[in-house]
């Protein structure tokens, strides 16, 4: 019903403006935008291994009874949370990159764009850790856990349901943000796009497609998380 | 058992939960009860003679041993030790079982066949045979204060440590885990048990130490001290408790 009523609303709306689609050119460029998907998917999946374990690690490192450790994690997810990722991404590659004579825009972009979801995840992650009670971290040294055991066996099993809804709203945002990587040369999904829309002399044909090329992957990712969330459910 | 503590002080920011707590028991101490009004310490002096807490002042011992002021010492320690809380404090994501058979498997280096033997035997002894794969939140509250026992009891402790075990529970329930404690101290468990259920510790109690405000205000056999409790406060205590009882 709702998606039928959309479906009107949007064409109602898409009849409305005076364009004349033509599809021919996406068509012809199917190749590369087939590419381009797969570069992004492949991106994504790399960054977001990165990130989880960033996040992971800058959690940690705020919990650290160390102050110092403490204080250079907590700036870290400060300034990267707090700037935008398009300046990131100039930076990194125009000159922290180029400084170090890294001439991969791939493998910085991923490093980047890893960085930049990590530390919104180690805030999700911290959250979830956080609100693990202080009775289960007393039973868990009454039994005799020692750190390493009461994090494996108490506080991940517990913590990770409690992370699992934010995690996936932020790898959605992961896969949606890889498209800024187009800015440092990297050939994604919407970098190809952009060169496919240039070359056909057609400003908006691309766009829808590549909106359904995201929405392939986020839609099933979220529903997979419901299942798994559905599946760590248990009463505290 | 013999337990002594010497100025035993520890404290939460300002506050000191226990402020210089000294007292020794007989030479054959084994069911030692900690009584006293709420917020005076015992919960507090529980952890800190179960190696839970380390104190910030003071010493310990044990039948003539001195307990590690480290945490890795303090592990070590407690790691010989059973714990009950009031709020049974089971891990909600795994079962009955499982609860069990963790710490076994992983601190104390059984293997998964001795460690669910040896789970299965206490839960079925504790009366929960056809429970073991549930979850906490699946069991009554007397059910999971009873597999907290088991969990307790399952690496043999040398001491089991009891912090107000039937504290949230209804009467019957109440009568069920007093039961299993009862029978656990009569089969020569050493006990120490943190509680408000005076009738109780007086039948298995053989040594009570009476807290309040932080300080040991008295430290006797339970016998002398149910028969003539030495301090006011002491008095008062028991008198207000049994009024309507």
């Amino acid at each position: 019903m709702l998606l039928a009523l959309a479906t009107a609303v949007f064409y109602a709306l898409f009849s409305s403006v005076a364009y004349r689609w033509n599809w021919d050119g996406v068509w012809l460029y199917r190749q590369q935008f087939g590419y381009g998907w797969l570069m992004t998917m492949c991106l994504s999946l790399v960054a977001m291994i990165v990130s989880i374990a960033l996040g992971f690690l800058l959690m940690l490192g705020r919990r650290s009874p160390w102050e110092p450790v403490r204080m250079f994690c907590g700036g870290v997810v400060e300034i990267v949370r707090g700037s935008p990722l398009l300046v990131q991404l100039l930076i990194g590659h125009y000159i922290i990159a180029n400084a170090l004579r890294i001439d991969q825009p791939v493998f910085t972009g991923i490093i980047l764009l890893g960085c930049f979801e990590g530390a919104y995840l180690a805030e999700i992650f911290r959250g979830a850790v956080e609100s693990i009670s202080a009775s289960q971290l007393e039973a868990a040294r009454a039994v005799g856990f020692d750190k390493v055991q009461t994090y494996r066996f108490v506080i991940i099993p517990q913590a990770l349901r409690r992370a699992l809804p934010g995690t996936t709203g932020q790898l959605v945002s992961l896969i949606k943000d890889s498209s800024l990587l187009s800015v440092i040369g990297i050939e994604e999904l919407v970098q190809k796009v952009k060169i496919m829309n240039a070359a056909t002399y057609k400003p908006l044909e691309g766009f829808l497609p590549l909106a359904l090329a995201y929405l392939i992957v986020t839609l099933p990712l979220s529903y997979l998380a419901r299942r798994l969330e559905r599946r760590f459910a248990y009463e505290t | 058992m013999k337990l002594e503590t010497q100025a035993v002080t520890k404290r939460y920011g300002a506050h000191a939960a226990l402020d210089g707590a000294s007292f020794s028991t007989g030479d054959e101490a084994r069911v030692i009860a900690l009584l006293g009004p709420s917020g005076g310490g015992k919960s507090t002096l529980l952890r800190v003679l179960g190696s839970l807490l380390v104190p910030d002042e003071g010493s310990i011992s044990i039948d003539a041993r001195t307990l590690p002021h480290d945490e890795d010492g303090a592990l070590i320690e407690r790691r010989a030790n059973g714990f009950v809380f009031q709020g049974y404090n089971l891990f909600p994501h795994l079962t009955a079982l499982q609860n069990i058979t963790l710490p076994l498997h992983e601190v104390h280096g059984m293997t998964e066949t001795q460690a669910t033997q040896r789970a299965l035997e206490l839960l079925h002894r504790l009366g929960l045979e056809g429970h073991e794969h549930k979850r906490p939140s699946q069991l009554s509250g007397g059910q999971q204060q009873r597999a907290a026992i088991a969990r307790a009891l399952a690496p043999k402790p040398r001491l089991l440590l009891l912090d107000e075990p039937t504290s949230a529970l209804d009467p019957v329930m109440t009568g069920e885990v007093l039961d299993v404690i009862r029978e656990l101290a009569e089969a020569g468990q050493s006990i120490i048990l943190a509680t408000h259920e005076i009738s109780f510790a007086r039948k298995v109690a053989d040594w009570v130490v009476f807290l309040a405000a932080g300080k040991v205000q008295e430290s006797s056999s339970a016998s002398d001290f149910f028969a003539k409790p030495q301090t006011e406060l002491a008095q008062q205590y028991l008198e207000g408790l049994s009024k309507y009882r």
